[in-house]
This record gives C-alpha cells, sequence and structure tokens, in this order.
C-alpha cells in the first residue's frame, strides 16, 4: 500500500467534504497528508489478522425508553438560528434546475 | 485565588455569591484583554446566578459548589449564550438548549462566568488554530498554554475562576493542565454525559474538570458525572463518591512506571516522573517498571479514527439550520461556499484526512487497521492492569513551547499527545497533576492512568503527589 497521496487524490477528497481549494492550498495538504499518512506505515505494516476491530470503547447497545411522548426541544428557538427560514421550515437555495 | 471548597464553604455560611462574581470579573477584566482566555464574559448572567444562589442558600439549599465561580470551554451548549468551538462557522449561533454538564453546575450552585477559547473544534495542542487568536499561556505570554482546551487550563492558572470545564478527545484536558501548572482529569468514557457537547470524535470525546488542586477537580467531576439518559453512551451508575477518598494514599498499591510513557520526553520532564514515582514508592506503593511497546502505535491510529469521526461529525455544518451561510449557485455550491469559508486549515486538514480513511478502496487500509490498533492498545492496557493498580508517566513530552514553534508542521504538533491518546483510544480516565518545574522554570505535568471508573484511586495518587509538591 503507498502512502502518498496525488494531488488528484486531495482535489478528489476535498470535493467529496465539500470543500474548495486553492492551487496552493492544494500543494500544501498533499504534502502535509502524505507526510500524516506516512507515520501511520508502523500501523499498516502490522499482520493483525484476527484481530477484532475496536469502534467504540464499550460497545454500543441500543437504548430504549417506553413509548410515551414527552416534551421536545422548541422549534422556533432552532428556527431562530438558522440562516433562512420559509414557513416553520429551513429554506436551501434551489435544488432542482429549470426544465428545459 | 480562594479554593472552590473554600467558597462553597463561605457561601454556604452566609457570605454572598455576588463577592465571588466581582472578585473573578475583576481577575478577568485584569487580564484578559492580554491573554485572550474567555471568548465571551457573561458578567450579567453571572451576577443574576450569584442572586439565584444567594436566595437557595437562604431557603436552605445545601450547594456543593455555591457560588463557585466557573469557565466553560466553548464546545459546551449554553442556551442564548455564544457558542462558537472558536470557529468562524458557527460566529454569532445561540444555542437553543443547554449541556448536562452545565445544568449539574448551576445545579449546584456554580456560576458560570463565560465561555473559554479552544483550537477549533477542538483539534489542536497550542489553541493557535482558534479563528478568534490564540490564547497566551498566563505563566510566561510568550508560549502556549496547550490545547485544545487551552482558555479553560489559563482561566485557572491566571486565577480567573477556581474550576473550569474542558473536553479531551486526545489529551485535551491534561495536556494543557500540564502546560498550565494545573490539575485536570479526562474521567472514563460515559461518565460524564455528552449531551450539548459539541462532536469532534464522539467515541473518544470526554468532558472533564480544570482546577488549581486535585480536591476542587474532584469535587467538580463529582458534580458533573453521572448517568443522563439524553446521552445514549452515558454509563447507567451514579455519580462516583472521589473527595471522600482523597486520603486514602497509596500505601499496598501497586503502580506501573511505563517505558513507553516517558521515552522522547525531555530530561527535565522524564526527571519529573522518576522524582514522582519515588514519593509513591516512600509513601507505601510498589513500583513495577513496565514496557507496553503497543502504547506507541496509538498516535497513528488516533490520527486516523479521530479525523474520521470527525468527517462524519461536521458534515453538519452545510449552511442550513445553523451559523454561517455562504451563497452558492445551487445547495451544493452553497454547501461548498459555506464549509470553505467557515473552517480553518487544521480542520480541513482532518476532515479530508478522515474523509480518505474512510473512503473506498483506502477503508481496510486506513481505519480499519487503525480500530484493530485500537483493540490491540485495550488489551495491552487489560494485561497491565492484571498485574497493577494505575499506571504512571509523563503527560507531555517537554513544558510549554513557544507560539509558532510546532504550526508549519502538523505531524510536530500531533506528537505532543503521544502520552495522552492512549487513554481516550481505551476509554479509560487519566489524570495531569502538577509535579516539579523544567526549562525556565515552567511546571510540568504527571500523569496517571488506570482502568475503567479507577478514578477515586487515581486522585487519591495525584492528592499524594499535590501534597508532595507542596512540601517541597
Amino acid at each position: 500500500m503507498s502512502s502518498r497521496l496525488t494531488r488528484e487524490d486531495v482535489a478528489k477528497v476535498a470535493a467529496l467534504a465539500r470543500l474548495r481549494l486553492s492551487d496552493e492550498e492544494l500543494d500544501l495538504f498533499t504534502e502535509q497528508l502524505s507526510k500524516i499518512l506516512g507515520h501511520a506505515d508502523d500501523m499498516a505494516a502490522l499482520d493483525l489478522t484476527g484481530v477484532a476491530a475496536t469502534a467504540h470503547p464499550f460497545g454500543l447497545i441500543n437504548i430504549v425508553r417506553p413509548d410515551v411522548v414527552t416534551p421536545s426541544l422548541n422549534r422556533d428557538a432552532f428556527l431562530s438560528q438558522a440562516p433562512d427560514v420559509q414557513d416553520f421550515r429551513f429554506a436551501v437555495p434551489r435544488i432542482v434546475g429549470e426544465a428545459p | 485565588m480562594t479554593s472552590a471548597h473554600d467558597i462553597a464553604a463561605r457561601v454556604a455560611a452566609g457570605s454572598s455569591a455576588t463577592t465571588e462574581v466581582e472578585t473573578s470579573l475583576t481577575a478577568i477584566s485584569q487580564r484578559n484583554a492580554e491573554l485572550n482566555v474567555f471568548l465571551y464574559v457573561d458578567e450579567e448572567g453571572a451576577r443574576a446566578a450569584a442572586h439565584q444562589v444567594d436566595e437557595r442558600i437562604a431557603r436552605g439549599e445545601k450547594l456543593p459548589l455555591a457560588g463557585v465561580p466557573v469557565a466553560l470551554k466553548d464546545n459546551l451548549c449554553t442556551e442564548g449564550i455564544p457558542t462558537t468551538c472558536s470557529s468562524k462557522i458557527l460566529e454569532g449561533w445561540r444555542p437553543p438548549y443547554t449541556a448536562t454538564v452545565v445544568e449539574r453546575l448551576l445545579a449546584a450552585g456554580a456560576i458560570p462566568m463565560g465561555k473559554t477559547n479552544l483550537d477549533e473544534f477542538a483539534m489542536g495542542s497550542s489553541t493557535e488554530n482558534s479563528a478568534f487568536g490564540p490564547t497566551l499561556n498566563p505563566l510566561d505570554p510568550r508560549r502556549v498554554p496547550g490545547g485544545s482546551s487551552g482558555g479553560s487550563a489559563a482561566a485557572i492558572a491566571a486565577g480567573m475562576t477556581p474550576i473550569s470545564l474542558g473536553s479531551d478527545t486526545g489529551g485535551s484536558i491534561r495536556q494543557p493542565a500540564a502546560l498550565c501548572g494545573v490539575v485536570g482529569i479526562k474521567p472514563t468514557y460515559g461518565l460524564v454525559s455528552r449531551y450539548g457537547v459539541i462532536a469532534f470524535a464522539s467515541s473518544l470525546d470526554q468532558v472533564g474538570p480544570f482546577a488549581a488542586n486535585v480536591a476542587d477537580a474532584a469535587l467538580t467531576l463529582e458534580v458533573i458525572a453521572g448517568h443522563d439518559r439524553m446521552d445514549s453512551t452515558s454509563l447507567p451508575e451514579t455519580s462516583p463518591s472521589l473527595v471522600a477518598h482523597l486520603k486514602d494514599g497509596v500505601a499496598g498499591r501497586r503502580v506501573g512506571y511505563v517505558k513507553e510513557l516517558v521515552d522522547g520526553s525531555d530530561p527535565d520532564v522524564a526527571a519529573a516522573v522518576a522524582a514522582a514515582v519515588e514519593v509513591l514508592r516512600a509513601q507505601g506503593a510498589t513500583i513495577v517498571e513496565m514496557s507496553i511497546p503497543e502504547l506507541q502505535l496509538g498516535l497513528s491510529a488516533y490520527y486516523l479514527i479521530a479525523p474520521a469521526e470527525a468527517s462524519s461529525n461536521l458534515a453538519r455544518y452545510d449552511g442550513v439550520r445553523f451559523g454561517l451561510r455562504v451563497d452558492g449557485d445551487d445547495v451544493a455550491g452553497m454547501n461548498e461556499a459555506t464549509r470553505t469559508a467557515g473552517f480553518g486549515a487544521e480542520v480541513k486538514r482532518r476532515i479530508m484526512l478522515g474523509t480518505y480513511a474512510l473512503s473506498a478502496g483506502y477503508f481496510d487500509a486506513y481505519y480499519g487497521q487503525a480500530l484493530k490498533v485500537r483493540t490491540l492498545t485495550i488489551n495491552a492496557f487489560q494485561k497491565a492492569y492484571a498485574d497493577v493498580d494505575f499506571l504512571i508517566g509523563a503527560t507531555t513530552p517537554s513544558v510549554a513551547f513557544p507560539f509558532g514553534s510546532k504550526t508549519k508542521d502538523p505531524m510536530a504538533m500531533y506528537l505532543n499527545d503521544v502520552f495522552t491518546i492512549p487513554s481516550n483510544l481505551a476509554g479509560d480516565p487519566a489524570v495531569s497533576v502538577p509535579f516539579g518545574r523544567g526549562e525556565a522554570n515552567l511546571p510540568i505535568g504527571v500523569q496517571l492512568l488506570g482502568p475503567g471508573r479507577s478514578e477515586a484511586g487515581l486522585l487519591a495518587a495525584a492528592q499524594v503527589l499535590e501534597d508532595a509538591e507542596r512540601a517541597r
């Protein structure tokens, strides 16, 4: 496994993460991220066949409560902090383009 | 500054909480412009809270933190009070609810004074990643206070408040505690509620206290700990008894002196740990020299696991429901413009690192491998705790470092967390207690680590070190 990232790899990851990078940032992050991933080579080289993965220190279990209506947080308080609101809903720029 | 214990005692005896608030406000006003500890000081709220505490005391209520000023890391939600995570993307946001830990402090009579500076989204070890400028170390303003909870550690070191809260994902309480010469506790995962704590890496994040002494830190942890039904990862039990065990000492305890928790540290730090070990031995502990090589893999695993979780947690900052929005041609364009303008370089770096580690083709090699190393770390700790009660080592490789000395190379900054990360991976508690002085007469933190739910024993050991330090 190569730990070297290319400029194209970083551009792709940035697009996935909804981040726009300048040319200078692309150069810088390519170098820095390659170095950080290079540090993980010690770990990547280990043969961990048969070792279980731990995603959470104590394991997660489903927590349930009786299905009874309880008070929830105030809708208007949440909407008051949104950048744009229309008719008690979060408003966003148009998603679907004009019909051809 | 007067201890939290002494303040609570005199307010309970009838002294006004307003006096304590004014003392804290004066201390803040004297140095905050210089040190940038608080991003927001809630003068009005603190004075109102003091009146309420006085009324509750007059009604006969018993309040363990009566009138005690507290500083809150600015990743803890406070209803109606700005909560920024030191990020432009949340600038101006006022949460519609309050974190459980803050509710519990208020219920105990503590008085929140305001919100403290941090590395943006708690990603960093120096507060140099704050969008609102770094916090300066009160002991030497040319040096960093540590991070990410640098503001909360500095608030104690500058005598602004006797107690504060931080959060620790890879060392963000213990490392600044060490660099500022104060006590810091990273509790067992799940002991303290994360409800209302802005998420960085959810399987690692844990809230804990800072204080100028072990007893005040223990008291604060007692107040904030215990089950919370609003956090599905919260442990089922009620808060442990800690203050009552502070004088338990270490006689008969077995302590592992771990090579990998000292190797690579500066000579002054290694000497302080060695001296602390001798204090524990003199107080009746049995010292067992140990090597736990698996701990050295922790750093690599952490810097894949934490960014992977962060890349997912920080997807919510999309310009739709709260915080910053920068317009774009369509929704995706708006998302991208908002995140590009709102996040700083370190946050972008970690989001991209995490996105890469989770992406198709690399998942098994990076994230999957890191989760297996996490298992190795947990197993190695369990093996050690079959032989000893707790472990001792350094909190950080060096004393507080100068501004700018590690900002060019992210890896150099990450290496600061090498001794603190293993406890987060395992979900175990650890304490940093000031012990000895190093370069430039700056404080050194000694770290005590134990298995899950061992806080009472760890704090008793920390108390032994604090007593020895005071007697020197």
